[in-house]
């Protein structure tokens, strides 16, 4: 355990990963919800870099992280206006509160 | 420089998303300035500025369909029969990415149509909803014609960023932003975990592209242990869950009924078609593409009996059109019970997924192109009663039949073709799906269609209770005579006869699909 190998990173992306996961099923506020999209987003792009860097074959992978930040970024914009336009109108952003559709 | 003229050669293929995404531009470009100029006006003058909004409805209408227009020309324009790779294997363009890319041209183009004067959309916001529909429609081609994760991630992000802000559109409700939140949550949730599963899928592999991930399987010894068959049916899995929520097959189906509710009508229309399509097209390459073997349409390579992906899409397919037909029973709303309905039709067009060869190719391009001509019919006639109505309850439908006897003869047709019964198209389209999973023979395939048969019958009862409610109900109380002079209804009308037309001369459709029936490998 002298040097920090691909195991590691693999390590925090799974617990990355099921944090993510766990906040999204567990949290009723729109805003946490997104916050855990973006674990599960940050968990899947370490493992992208961990692969390119320690695979070695390519840098594909590390290209791909870029494009998942900025296509994480564009997501949260249009979440947040969502989250926005709900909370003016009804005052809260509780998922469990805005249920008017059903069945 | 060679990569160069490689790069340049692959731009003539994508000429049609070119023409999309450029008109998409001029129209927000338009939409801006239309917004400042009648924010300087403030118009007191309320007759004249009404007037003007409802010509620019028109200009943004027209500017859409002849975009839409010009790329579907331009899509068959230099002949397509070959198969290449373009951008560096980022793309590829073949016969099965060109008839998707057709498919949901022509969905986006029936539901620019279907959006004049629906009231769902706000005059002064015609603009940016007609500029999200093209570069939706614009995402959706490039789905289609996906190779490459990236592209599959990039294409699919695009489409559902557009999904989402076109759903929460409908100013006038706050079912339609709640619908919104509820599909950028849910989509969120899956495009995260269809990353992870990529990052995975490079790990083991080390590629990103369908044919680079198709070699390295191929001669991969990481599918040897049971640590590696465990970690590939994960992500394998991982990556189904992405593809299975734009398709909206069980379990991934949560979202569909809301946001098919909560969207505005002529949009639910186009989201039940086009990236339903469009997934169906990037999960036929991403799979069967990795594991196809060389040179051959209906086997598979050895390595992939190590993941069990053939059963998991079967078992899939009979859960998704089980749940969707038998949820789809108790629902009052037509909006939530043709989402059902949807996903029953996405269960059903995995048993061609399921069956593969060519055969199953031809009957899932088949089945999508006749289930455009079909559901965007039912929507047309659920949109024309909206209009009239202002819901799409089951209890404004009650002596439809009477009160607009074409409505009500068009919304039967519609929903007999749904049905499967003959002489409709639906009847030729689910044909071919069951002649597909037989001829393929083993127990559980033939199992399989049973299931299948069996879904058929009890969705025979939920559409046969919108005929009933139609027909044989009296409406509670007197309502006007319906007027039939809208967009809405002419589109039915229009839909409506290839409906009835193409059930009993199906052969240029059958031929069609069946070019769009190889894809490259």
């Amino acid at each position: 355990m002298s040097h920090v190998g691909l195991e590691h990173f693999l390590v925090v992306g799974a617990i990355l990963f099921t944090l993510g996961i766990v906040c999204v099923l567990t949290r009723r506020n729109a805003v946490a919800v997104l916050i855990g999209i973006e674990l599960i987003l940050n968990a899947a792009g370490l493992n992208l870099i961990a692969f390119s860097r320690y695979g070695g074959q390519s840098l594909e992978g590390s290209v791909f992280v870029l494009f998942i930040i900025v296509l994480a970024a564009a997501e949260a914009a249009v979440a947040l206006a969502l989250i926005l336009a709900i909370q003016r109108r009804l005052k809260t952003v509780d998922v469990d509160r805005t249920d008017s559709l059903k069945g | 420089m060679p990569n160069l003229a490689i790069n340049l050669e692959g731009f003539r293929n994508i000429v049609p998303e070119l023409i999309l995404g450029g008109v998409a531009v001029v129209v927000f470009v338009l939409a801006a300035l239309q917004r400042t100029s009648t924010d300087i006006k403030q118009s007191p003058k309320g007759a004249a500025a009404r007037g003007k909004k409802r010509w620019q409805d028109v200009l943004f209408t027209n500017i859409s369909a002849l975009g839409l227009i010009a790329a579907f020309v331009f899509l068959f324009y230099p002949s397509r029969d070959g198969s290449t790779t373009l951008f560096f294997g980022l793309m590829v363009s073949d016969p099965l990415s060109t008839f998707f890319r057709a498919l949901v041209i022509g969905a986006t183009f029936l539901c620019v149509l279907l959006s004049v004067g629906s009231p769902s959309v706000a005059r002064d916001r015609k603009g940016e909803y007609h500029g999200l529909l093209l570069v939706m429609a614009m995402g959706m081609c490039l789905l289609a014609g996906s190779n490459h994760l990236l592209m599959i991630y990039v294409a699919m992000e695009t489409v559902s960023l557009c999904s989402y802000l076109l759903t929460g559109f409908d100013g006038r409700l706050d079912r339609s932003r709640e619908a919104g939140l509820k599909y950028v949550l849910y989509g969120g949730v899956a495009s995260g975990v269809m990353l992870f599963g990529m990052s995975l899928l490079y790990g083991l592999f080390g590629g990103l592209s369908v044919q680079e991930l198709h070699q390295a399987i191929a001669a991969s010894s990481a599918l040897d242990t049971p640590v590696g068959q465990w970690a590939a049916l994960l992500a394998v899995l991982f990556i189904l869950c992405g593809l299975g929520y734009k398709i909206a097959a069980v379990p991934f189906h949560m979202w569909c009924p809301d946001v098919y509710e909560g969207a505005p009508t002529p949009f639910t229309a186009l989201l039940s078609v086009g990236p339903k399509a469009a997934g169906f097209a990037v999960l036929i390459r991403f799979f069967y593409g990795i594991f196809l073997a060389p040179g051959d349409m209906e086997n598979l390579i050895p390595a992939a009996d190590s993941i069990p992906w053939v059963l998991v899409i079967g078992i899939i397919s009979a859960v998704t059109m089980t749940v969707g037909n038998f949820i789809a029973i108790v629902q009052n709303n037509l909006k939530r019970l043709l989402a059902y309905s949807s996903i029953a039709h996405a269960g059903y067009v995995l048993m061609g997924v399921t069956a593969g060869g060519q055969e199953g190719f031809q009957a899932v391009s088949l089945y999508l192109l006749i289930y455009l001509i079909m559901n965007m019919g039912a929507f047309a006639v659920v949109s024309a009663v909206d209009r009239l109505h202002n819901s799409e309850d089951i209890r404004v439908y009650q002596g439809l039949g009477r009160r607009a006897p074409l409505l009500g003869l068009l919304m039967a047709i519609f929903l007999f073709s749904l049905t499967g019964l003959p002489p409709t198209a639906g009847f030729i389209g689910k044909l071919y799906l069951f002649a597909a999973l037989i001829h393929q023979g083993g127990f559980w395939y033939v199992a399989l269609a049973v299931v299948g048969i069996f879904n058929s019958v009890v969705a025979l009862y939920y559409y046969a209770r919108v005929l009933n409610v139609m027909y044989l109900k009296k409406a509670e109380e007197p309502v006007v005579t319906v007027s039939v002079g809208n967009m809405a209804t002419v589109l039915a009308t229009l839909l409506a006869i290839p409906t009835i037309v193409f059930g009993i001369f199906w052969q240029p459709l059958a031929k069609a699909a069946q070019w769009s029936a190889n894809l490259f490998h």
